[in-house]
Order: structure tokens, then C-alpha cells, then sequence
């Protein structure tokens, strides 16, 4: 039970009752709202959907979500090293390694991703430097996000007791092997579920491949309802996809996450 | 520099919309946010469950599959409205599952004993929740309401995708013409940064006036 109420006695259950036919009353008129506004603008019509049916739509959608997985992983590889570097840089005893990494999570943090992607897509190559189109998605997206990673990291390590340093020194190993040995395979477990929703947020992230024209799953949308004239249905079919995906990844989180509570 | 000067009515113009949505969106989020968390915290459990599907639904989509969605599909379906109406509906639509996560969150962090403490002075169910649970949960929640709320300002620039010229817009445009772009996104890109710092520093204020220590 939460907080708020106890077990309800009997009014209440009847004034629950009551509340779940409305519920139940207002979410059935919504659905039957859509279905009448697509009904009534011909967008039920069986040829405008099953295509979406067919083998050849799903293939070139599939390659679409394909790329989307190709750029996520790269980028999310990428921004883990970088930003795992600069969590324990702005962890260092140095100050000359402290500052500009905290300064590059700083700054990082408060851009816009879809500014970094102008800056790759527009500045770059006014100084020679013209991508290939999957770098163009990667790159901004692997320096945005691994101002965020760093974050995730630098609060799991800072989460482990200071006594487990302690100890790690007093037994004779250097900073550099208790960081390695012992803080970090602690931390680690416990950031899992994070790293796993930062993941999603990654993955959504790739859809700003529809700006730079890079072939992932919105912008394959883009481009087959420009040529079949489907537009709302493949929105739509893009958009369950991204659902699943990114439901199935969260779904993952939170199995971690109650794994790890479980164990500590 | 000179060049974000020769520009100065569109970047101002630009702001402004950027502005308009950020206001309008986290409002309208902040209204449908706390819609949602009532039903994800009330003893019916249908709503409960249309809560959940709600906050699952939009945290998994990104932005700007909804935004395309409604931009180029509504249409479609007889549903006209302006580029920026829309975008303001679709963010706030967005961003509310993320409020409403927090919110829930807050809730959840009050101890239990407060409530039942609550009932047992004999407090009913609104009172208890007005004067009781709703301001310590609050106090929890008001850092990570600053961060959506940055996290919104930063999505507004998606807007530009569905042809509302919003600040970063009309950055690109300028660029078009002037071929600088360093000096204008850099620009531009201070100019979040600013917003951003605005909104981190008023809930940083507000929140060591209203943190508890429990």
C-alpha cells in the first residue's frame, strides 16, 4: 500500500468501483475518438495498412532499426571510455587533470545535442574536417552523453564506502590498482541500471539522424512515406517499434536494478 | 562577433519563440505531469495502471518521433494546428511522463509513518495529503524538476525539425547566409548555457530554502 490510503473499508470500495467504471468510461471514449477521426479522414482503409503487412516494408524498416542499433552502440561504446576517463579525472588528486575534466562535463552538460550536431555538420568541414555521414550521428552524440556517463560514474564511485579505499591502500596496492580492483567492480554494479536508462535516452537519441539524413529507423520512415504516401501509418509503425525497443531496454533496467537491491 | 550582431532582430525573434515554448511546454507538462501522478498514486486501480502505460509510453519514445508524428500525421487525420501549438502540445505531453516520474518519486520518499501518523490524528484523505504529504514531497522533488525543466529547454531545439523557427533555427538560417558557423552555434550555444544556469540557479535557491533534513 502506499502512503497515502490504507486498506479501503467498504464506502471506499464502492467509491473505487465507481472511480474504475469512469476510468474504464473515459479511456474507451478516447480510443473511440481516434478511431473515429482516422475513420472519418479514410486512414482505416485496408490498402493504407497492409502494406505494413508485407516482407519488403518490414525489411526496410528493420534496416532502418538496424543502423539506429549500429550508431547506439558505437556512440553508447564510445561515451562509456570517455566518460568513465572523465569521472575518475575529476576524482584525480591532480588539480591539472580535475579541472578540465570537470569543465568538459560542465559545459557539456548545458548544449543542446542537436547544437553539437550542427557544430559537426556545419563547422567541421569548413576546416577540412567532412565526416562520413554515421560519424556525423556519432560523434555529437558520443561527446553529449559522455558528460552523462561521467556523472553515473563519478557518483558510483564516490558511492563506495571510503573504507574499501582505505583498505585497498593499507594492504600495499597503488591508487591506480585499488581504483581498478576494488572501487570500480563495486561501483560498477551499482550504476548497471543507470548506464542501462542512459542507454535508452542514447538510443532515442539516434532519431537525430532524421537531421543530418544518416539512414537509421525515423529517417527510413521519412523516407518511405515520402515515396508510398502512408505518412501517418509509418509514423506510427516507427514509433511502436521504438517502443518496444526502448520498453524491452527499461524493462532491463529495472530487473537489474531490483537484482542489486535484493543482493545489498 | 560581428556577425551575431548583424543578426540581432532574428536571434531576438528566435529567442522568443524559444522562450515561448519552454514556458508554455513546462507549464502545460507541469499541469498534465501532476495529472498523471494523482492517478498513478490513487487507490483505483485502473487509473493506476493508465498512469503507468502513460509515463512507460512517452519516456520510451524519443521527441522527435512524436514530434514528426503529430507534425506531418495529425493532418492527415483532420487535426490542423500551427507548427509551434503543436510542437508546445507534443512537448508538454512528453515531458509531463517525466515529471510525473519525479513527482511519483517524491511521493514515495515521504516515510510511511507520515501518513499513517496523518490518520490516525484523524485527518482525511485531502487533508492529509494537503498538509502532510504534499509539502514534504515537494521539497524532495525540486532538484530534479530544475533538471527536467532544463532537459525541456534543451528539446525545444527539436522543434526546429517541424518548421518552427525557434533560436536554433534561425542560428542555422544565418549560417546558411553568412557561412560562420563557429561564432553563431557558439553563440547561440552560450545563450542555452545561460538559460540553462537560470533555471539550475532559481531551483538551487529554492531548494536550500525548502531541503529537509530527515
Amino acid at each position: 500500500m502506499s502512503v497515502l490510503f490504507d486498506e479501503p473499508g467498504p464506502r471506499a470500495r464502492r467509491r473505487i468501483r465507481i472511480a474504475t467504471v469512469l476510468g474504464v468510461l473515459a479511456a474507451v471514449a478516447l480510443v473511440a475518438l481516434a478511431i473515429r477521426q482516422f475513420a472519418a479522414n479514410g486512414q482505416l482503409a485496408y490498402e493504407r495498412w497492409q502494406p505494413y503487412a508485407t516482407w519488403p516494408m518490414w525489411r526496410y524498416l528493420l534496416d532502418g532499426l538496424w543502423s539506429t542499433a549500429l550508431a547506439a552502440v558505437v556512440a553508447a561504446a564510445l561515451s562509456m571510455a570517455l566518460g568513465l576517463l572523465l569521472a575518475i579525472g575529476r576524482l584525480s588528486e591532480r588539480r591539472w587533470v580535475r579541472a578540465p575534466s570537470a569543465a568538459y562535463v560542465e559545459v557539456v552538460r548545458v548544449i543542446p545535442a542537436l547544437l553539437l550536431v550542427y557544430v559537426v555538420l556545419f563547422a567541421l568541414p569548413k576546416y577540412g574536417l567532412d565526416l562520413p555521414l554515421f560519424w556525423k550521428l556519432v560523434v555529437p552524440l558520443t561527446v553529449s552523453n559522455s558528460a552523462a556517463f561521467a556523472e553515473i560514474f563519478r557518483a558510483g564511485i564516490l558511492s563506495v564506502e571510503r573504507g574499501q579505499t582505505e583498505a585497498g591502500l593499507a594492504v600495499g596496492l597503488t591508487r591506480g590498482r585499488t581504483m581498478r580492483m576494488i572501487v570500480l567492480p563495486q561501483a560498477a554494479r551499482r550504476v548497471l541500471p543507470s548506464i542501462v536508462s542512459q542507454s535508452v535516452g542514447l538510443l532515442k537519441d539516434t532519431s537525430l539522424g532524421f537531421v543530418v539524413s544518416y539512414g537509421e529507423l525515423l529517417y527510413s520512415g521519412k523516407v518511405l512515406a515520402a515515396y508510398n504516401g502512408l505518412v501517418i501509418q509509418t509514423y506510427v509503425v516507427v514509433a511502436l517499434i521504438y517502443l518496444v525497443v526502448n520498453a524491452s531496454l527499461s524493462k532491463l533496467a529495472r530487473v537489474l536494478e531490483q537484482r542489486s537491491s535484493v543482493r545489498a | 562577433m560581428s556577425v551575431l550582431l548583424d543578426h540581432l532582430p532574428e536571434l531576438w525573434q528566435g529567442l522568443v519563440v524559444t522562450l515561448q515554448l519552454t514556458v508554455a511546454s513546462s507549464i502545460g507538462a507541469a499541469v498534465l505531469g501532476v495529472l498523471v501522478t494523482a492517478m498513478r498514486v490513487s487507490p483505483v486501480g485502473v487509473l493506476r495502471a493508465m498512469g503507468t502505460a502513460y509515463v512507460e509510453a512517452f519516456q520510451n519514445l524519443p521527441l522527435l518521433v512524436l514530434l514528426v508524428l503529430a507534425f506531418f500525421g495529425l493532418p492527415e487525420i483532420g487535426i490542423k494546428a500551427s507548427p509551434l501549438v503543436t510542437a508546445i502540445v507534443v512537448i508538454s505531453v512528453y515531458e509531463a511522463a517525466y515529471i510525473a516520474e519525479a513527482l511519483r518519486s517524491g511521493v514515495n520518499a515521504v516515510g510511511k509513518g507520515q501518513g499513517e501518523a496523518a490518520r490516525a490524528l484523524g485527518l482525511t484523505f485531502r487533508q492529509s495529503l494537503w498538509h502532510v504529504i504534499l509539502p514534504q514531497a515537494l521539497r524532495t522533488v525540486v532538484q530534479p524538476l530544475g533538471n527536467i525543466i532544463i532537459a525541456l529547454t534543451m528539446n525545444t531545439l527539436l522543434a526546429g525539425a517541424i518548421s518552427v523557427v525557434d533560436l536554433t533555427e534561425e542560428a542555422k538560417r544565418i549560417n546558411l547566409v553568412e557561412a560562420q558557423p563557429i561564432p553563431i552555434f557558439v553563440g547561440v550555444g552560450l545563450i542555452y548555457a545561460l538559460i540553462a544556469s537560470g533555471v539550475g540557479f532559481v531551483t538551487g535557491r529554492l531548494e536550500r530554502r525548502l531541503v529537509m533534513v530527515r
